[in-house]
């Protein structure tokens, strides 16, 4: 997999600052302050022309070896001319799990932000459409979280039951 | 069937109260077009669709929380349950990204079946999309000869590893059965017929006036919108994005072999058809010159990488055999993988599927995500269906080839 080139570095070093950037198999890996991001975005998609978002999700890192955060985000970038691909990762720390939303940037991040809401409950600032997608409305968790058990909490004993007269 | 003229596209921002007039139907979960379960609710202004609002999930089956309890190789057969059109393509595209967090170098062997079979799952998934596409617009006859031909994909891959519908065919550094002379015998024939059937289907559905009045000029994603809502593969390609994993980041055995990338730059449903015709003639071509070079070897990674269970001669007879086996078949023991995350992606029929794995050194991902492309061709469609009549939802639907399984995982 293409790494992200030396001019890509350096343009987004000089927007915001240091990075903490590392790479494994091949893949360019940057570490962005959770104020910084809209700048990072700016930053990758008019100057170095990254117009693709691949994937934006998200890692809860509860139980994780040497983790020093609770979530981090991870986002895919890549360049659809230069097949560059870069990785974006912001950490969150409870209580204040909100970040910018990338729906600005790219119009594709509206589902896939919204599936890490539903999932692990980041709030994205400025999402135009704020809702779970695949659990229901009336669900109450996050059912990605570490933890959150595998068998569920229940959640279904809870729903409203809906008659035929209701329907 | 034209665009939607400046007055529609003004009414889907207007207030609430304003749009007491149009009528509101339900489309799905359960409906004989939408193919799998997928609900829409329009809003309809006569039959000229105002706005819709997708409603998914009803096949969410917690498939990334499972793959937090299975581990890498016992994951395979979820995998064949995403995209269930195409199962191996998911089976390869899960292991290469596993293969790529564990840092494995597969067997050229392995990689040129693994090559064979994504391409031969790339014509079945297109040949399903394509048929689907003219069974929805009125040509019954052409999905008969796409659904006929399926058949063959799905005997050869019963004949490679026994099942028809859910192969679960690679393993972590190899594939679960090797090639035998009556498998490659099945696709040479397959490449044999497939060109005519190729050649009739076109010849039903290229020139045909209603297929082409009822799909020409119908969803048109532009090569800007394609990029900013991330499609990607034939929906991508068929909008102008010249982007194929398979040329720009070769993975498999693909840098060997010559074959070209069909774009398109109309964006309509009918150029995405055209590019499915032409992409399965490309993956035919992909496949006739691999099955008459696959090298000699073993399919499976080497002994001394202890990821794959060796077979039954190395147990018996050498000591390092019998510990390997001890080793992967105990549930306590298994491989060990980096403390590490990785995102390894392929070119699926249907877009990059790619899996994001963290892991945390034993053989079960701390996280598997899948970024499936249905998932982010569908957030597409209130914007394709804009403006257009009812009638237009089923052919915009079929040539984005949701697939709910994958959509809803």
């Amino acid at each position: 997999m293409p790494v992200a080139s030396a001019e890509t570095l350096r343009a987004l070093e000089l927007s915001i600052g240091s990075l903490g950037q590392s790479e494994f198999r091949g893949q360019t890996r940057v570490v962005v302050a959770r104020e910084q991001l809209a700048a990072a975005f700016t930053t990758l998609r008019d100057a170095r022309g990254f117009d693709l978002l691949v994937d934006v999700t998200c890692v809860d890192y509860l139980n994780y070896r040497d983790a020093e955060h609770r979530f981090g985000l991870v986002y895919q970038l890549a360049n659809v001319t230069t097949n560059e691909r870069i990785t974006l990762r912001v950490y969150l720390d409870e209580p204040d799990l909100t970040v910018t939303s990338a729906t600005g940037w790219w119009e594709g991040a509206n589902w896939m932000e919204r599936e890490v809401w539903d999932m692990f409950g980041i709030t994205f600032a400025g999402h135009p459409d704020h809702r779970r997608i695949l659990c229901p409305d009336e669900f109450t968790a996050h059912p990605l979280r570490k933890d959150y058990p595998l068998q569920g909490r229940g959640e279904r004993h809870n729903f409203p039951v809906l008659t035929r007269n209701q329907a | 069937m034209s665009l939607a003229d400046s007055k529609i596209r003004t009414q889907d921002i207007a207030h609430d109260e304003q749009q007491d007039y149009l009528w509101t139907l339900n489309f799905g979960p359960q409906h004989p077009a939408t193919h799998t379960t997928l609900r829409i609710v329009m809003k309809l202004e006569g039959e000229r669709v105002v706005d819709a609002m997708p409603d998914i999930g009803y096949l969410h089956s917690g498939f990334e929380k499972i793959g937090e309890s299975l581990d890498y190789n016992q994951y395979v057969t979820v995998t064949d349950r995403m995209n269930y059109i195409s199962p191996t393509a998911n089976n390869i595209a899960w292991h290469g990204a596993v293969e790529k967090l564990l840092g494995i170098e597969i067997t050229p062997r392995c990689k040129y079946i693994r090559t064979i079979i994504a391409e031969l799952q790339r014509i079945s998934d297109h040949l399903l999309c394509n048929g689907a596409v003219g069974l929805d617009s009125g040509a019954f006859t052409f999905f008969l000869y796409a659904f006929n031909k399926r058949e063959d994909i799905y005997d050869i891959m019963e004949t490679l590893c026994g099942a028809r519908f859910t192969h679960s065919y690679t393993r972590t550094g190899g594939l679960s059965q090797d090639f035998t002379p009556l498998v490659v015998e099945k696709i040479r024939n397959f490449c044999k017929t497939f060109p005519k059937v190729l050649d009739d289907m076109e010849r039903l559905l290229n020139r045909n006036r209603i297929f082409v009045d009822r799909t020409k000029g119908v969803g048109i994603l532009t090569r800007e919108e394609a990029l900013s809502r991330s499609a990607t593969g034939p929906i991508a390609r068929a909008s102008g994005v010249t982007r194929d994993l398979r040329k720009d980041e070769p993975y498999l055995a693909y840098s060997d072999f010559d074959f070209t990338v069909p774009c398109m730059k109309q964006g309509d449903c009918f150029a995405r058809y055209l590019v499915r015709q032409a992409e399965m003639r490309e993956s035919l071509k992909i496949i006739q010159q691999a099955i008459e070079n696959v090298p000699a070897g073993p399919i499976n990674v080497s002994l001394d990488e202890r990821m794959t269970l060796p077979s039954k001669k190395m147990v018996y007879m050498t000591i390092e055999g019998t510990i390997n086996h001890f080793e992967l078949a105990m549930t306590n023991r298994g491989f060990e993988t980096p403390h590490e995350e990785s995102y390894g992606a392929v070119e699926a029929p249907n877009g990059e599927l790619g899996f994001y794995l963290v892991g945390d050194g034993t053989d079960v991902a701390y996280r598997a995500r899948c970024r499936p492309p249905s998932y982010i061709h569908f957030a597409m469609f209130p914007h394709l269906i804009r403006g257009h009549t009812l009638s237009d939802v089923v052919a915009v639907l079929g040539s984005l080839n949701i697939i709910a399984a994958e959509l809803d995982r």
